[in-house]
């Protein structure tokens, strides 16, 4: 069974691979058991009457989500798409194509709700759906990050990511759910955050983090946690507590605020950041696992939200926690009317961690010594999530000059990765979406190849030496999969960690 | 007189199936905002936007520049033949139509020749061939036999273009009139008929879609403007 994996060779010109039909056919992540899917409310296993259920809860969703009729409806198969995918360019399988990826569930579609698709099935590609087409969907539904790149380029804005979560909404109701996402949502649920880490275990960490930084700068930075009435309530990836490179952002984060003199605290019952009710396309998981951050947010009595560096929880916080939580205007329920009174509405809510550092570097509020950080010459990973469903600041491409700027006054050298790889174009590190598991680690590897091709570039050319990312998704999946390019796994790191290595803490001169 | 009942119903079936899939669209709610970012921060810019989108192409020239040359070709093409066409359904002709009319004759080769850019494709790009259903070649075949039957009256054998016109001016007034007896012309209006029958039951509804695609008409404030959609301010009321 498990045969070595190892990475695809470069591309000597980056030219569009042929396809390679069936190349990562069968390839399936664990399945959820009875226990996880059942914690969700999802059926314990496929049930019996899979197919009616299946086609009832596509109806449904085709009911209450535009994005999805309009996309099944509109694409005209012109192939922009076809060739922007990691996951095609990686393993040339065909249904890694976005377009062949949304037209496995365009068929069914098409068969059971268009009348051409009732009338002639042939001629319109419509087709039954089978057990066969179901398990095709729980593969190559799995092998979509959801990172939304193929929308950029397409003509009608068709974005792969909805018709990904859609097929994964349908099949967690007929119980066929994958295993790591839906165990880490049980998981936020009871515990807290996506680890699984309870609070008296947080805290040590977060007490054994406070000697480190005394030991490396001989200053009490506090990392504080549950304290009431604290300015700021921050909200960062559970990786960051214990995960490398990750807890280097976190001491960053935690030095900008003693730095720049803001009480702020963690919360153990709201401890995660992530937001994986977003990769399985369910909304009422997504606003269950908002609502907790809600309500951290609410006992104490905190000013501000600040989100620390995760790429999916800045989009879903950004974009969606208005409309699940009712932070900003428009909400009418007690709670949400209690926040919006509660929080200073001066700032951003929620503020990127990224916003408020630029902000106290700009205000200079804080000062930062880029000399230290002269042994690396840093290049820039957008993250997905940032890149393509988020914002910083005021302007529109907010998102990829902030943490450009706080990189440059971090560090002295900086170079950027090509142009068709950063900003909108950004290619997904490959391990998004809720694919970040050892079991699908074939096809991380390959879909990393078009980041690594373009790490290569500035690496060979400039001497480039680290990957910096706002992501925690991003940090260990390039740890993970850099070596197999070649690359020092230490090569990623967070855009906190530059800032964490560089600024004055002492008072300032 | 089979002619004037084709029409009709044709007409009938697209404007009927446009303005069933429109306010389908209009009724379903778009739950969360999720543009495509960067994305204009107003609605003006939205506007923009979209207005970009759709005279230019913008994603797609971004996405493939040969897809995109093709598709300027024909569209183009076709607009252009569109507007000549108006001079048919219209007495006296409008002033702007007239000033069309050179350029629409020509555009008609144009549309022809876009349309076989992109139907080359489908056969020459292992992974259009891939994606290509045989509706997807029908599709290029219909419009590119409409586009040379509509040549072929022009160049090869004129049609009595003046009983065409007394023929559709006949439909608009209720009154019809017979059809110039032409196999060309039976053909071209047999291929438009089909045309606007598959409208509103196919992937033409890229054309009205573009406008309801959540990822280009939504404005990025998400952070000022509170969005929710009916079903879930429901779930607010609930817990």
């Amino acid at each position: 069974m498990a045969t070595e994996i190892t990475a695809p060779p470069y591309r000597v010109i980056p030219i569009i691979p042929a396809i390679k039909p069936g190349a990562m056919e069968g390839l399936k992540p664990f399945v959820a058991n009875d226990k996880i899917q059942e914690a969700l409310g999802f059926p314990g296993e496929l049930v019996e009457d899979w197919k009616d259920r299946a086609i009832a809860k596509m109806g449904d969703l085709l009911k209450k989500y535009r994005s999805l009729k309009v996309y099944l409806d509109a694409c005209v198969h012109c192939g922009a798409c076809s060739d922007k995918c990691h996951y095609f360019i990686g393993t040339q399988d065909p249904k890694n194509m976005p377009v062949a990826r949304q037209d496995l569930m365009r068929s069914v579609y098409r068969r059971y709700f268009t009348l051409p698709g009732k009338l002639f099935p042939k001629l319109v590609g419509a087709r039954e759906l089978t057990k066969e087409v179901l398990d095709e969907w729980y593969s190559y539904y799995h092998q979509c990050s959801e990172c939304r790149r193929c929308s950029v380029f397409c003509p009608y804005g068709i974005d792969t990511a909805e018709i990904t979560m859609a097929a994964r909404e349908i099949l967690d109701s007929v119980g066929y759910g994958q295993k790591y996402s839906n165990e880490i949502i049980g998981k936020v649920n009871t515990i807290g955050n996506n680890l699984g880490l309870p609070g008296p275990a947080l805290e040590d960490t977060l007490e054994g983090l406070e000697e480190d930084v005394k030991e490396d700068t001989g200053i009490d930075v506090r990392f504080p946690l549950d304290v009431k009435g604290a300015e700021v309530l921050l909200i960062t990836p559970s990786a960051d507590f214990f995960a490398e490179p990750h807890i280097d952002s976190l001491i960053g984060y935690a030095k900008v605020f003693h730095a720049a003199g803001i009480s702020w605290t963690l919360s153990s019952m709201s401890s995660e950041a992530g937001n994986f009710g977003l990769f399985i396309g369910n909304y009422e998981q997504m606003r269950k696992i908002a609502l907790r951050i809600r309500q951290a947010a609410l006992e104490l009595g905190v000013k501000r939200i600040v989100v620390g560096e995760c790429g999916h929880a800045w989009r879903v916080a950004y974009s969606f926690w208005n409309t699940l939580t009712g932070i900003g205007d428009g909400a009418e329920d007690k709670f949400a009317l209690q926040l919006q009174k509660q929080l200073d509405q001066r700032y951003r809510q929620p503020t990127h961690i990224c916003e408020l550092t630029w902000d106290l570097i700009e205000r200079q509020a804080i000062t930062l010594d880029p000399e230290a950080n002269d042994n690396l010459i840093v290049t820039f990973h957008d993250s997905c999530n940032v890149a393509r469903g988020s914002r910083m600041g005021e302007m529109a491409g907010g998102q990829f000059e902030i943490p450009r700027s706080i990189i440059r006054a971090a560090a002295n050298h900086f170079v950027d990765m090509s142009d068709a790889t950063t900003r909108e174009k950004t290619f997904c590190c490959g391990g998004g979406g809720g694919l970040l598991t050892d079991d699908l680690m074939d096809l991380r590897v390959k879909g990393a190849l078009p980041r690594m091709e373009a790490l290569k570039e500035v690496a060979d050319r400039d001497g480039v030496n680290f990957m910096a990312t706002i992501c925690a998704i991003c940090k260990t999946q390039f740890s993970k999969v850099l070596p197999y390019y070649g690359f020092n796994m230490r090569m990623v790191g967070g855009v906190h960690q530059l800032v964490s290595n560089a600024i004055r803490l002492g008072g300032k001169e | 007189m089979i002619f004037a009942a084709l029409f009709y119903a044709a007409f009938l079936i697209l404007a009927g199936g446009l303005v069933y899939r429109i306010s389908d669209y209009l009724r379903t709610p778009a739950p969360l905002k999720i543009p495509t970012t960067p994305a204009p921060t107003t609605g003006g810019g939205v506007a923009l936007r979209m207005t970009r989108e759709v005279l230019l192409f913008e994603s797609l020239f971004k996405g493939s520049l040969w897809t995109w040359g093709f598709a300027m070709l024909f569209h183009g093409g076709l607009a252009l033949v569109l507007m000549r066409h108006l001079r048919y359904f219209t007495q006296p002709v409008w002033s702007w139509v007239d000033l069309v009319q050179p350029f629409g004759i020509y555009a008609g080769f144009v549309m022809a020749i876009g349309l076989a850019g992109l139907w080359g494709r489908r056969f020459l790009v292992d992974r259009i061939r891939y994606i290509s259903t045989p509706s997807d070649h029908l599709m290029l075949a219909l419009l590119l036999m409409i586009a040379i039957s509509g040549l072929s009256m022009k160049f090869l054998d004129h049609t009595d273009i003046i009983g065409v016109k007394a023929f559709f001016l006949g439909l608009e007034h209720f009154d019809p009139q017979p059809l110039p007896a032409s196999p060309l012309l039976y053909l071209h209006l047999s291929l438009v008929a089909s045309l606007m029958i598959i409208f509103p039951f196919s992937k033409l509804l890229h054309a009205p879609g573009v406008f309801f695609s959540p990822s280009r008409n939504q404005p990025d404030n998400p952070r000022e403007h509170r969005h929710l959609s009916p079903w879930a301010a429901k779930l607010e009321s609930e817990s």
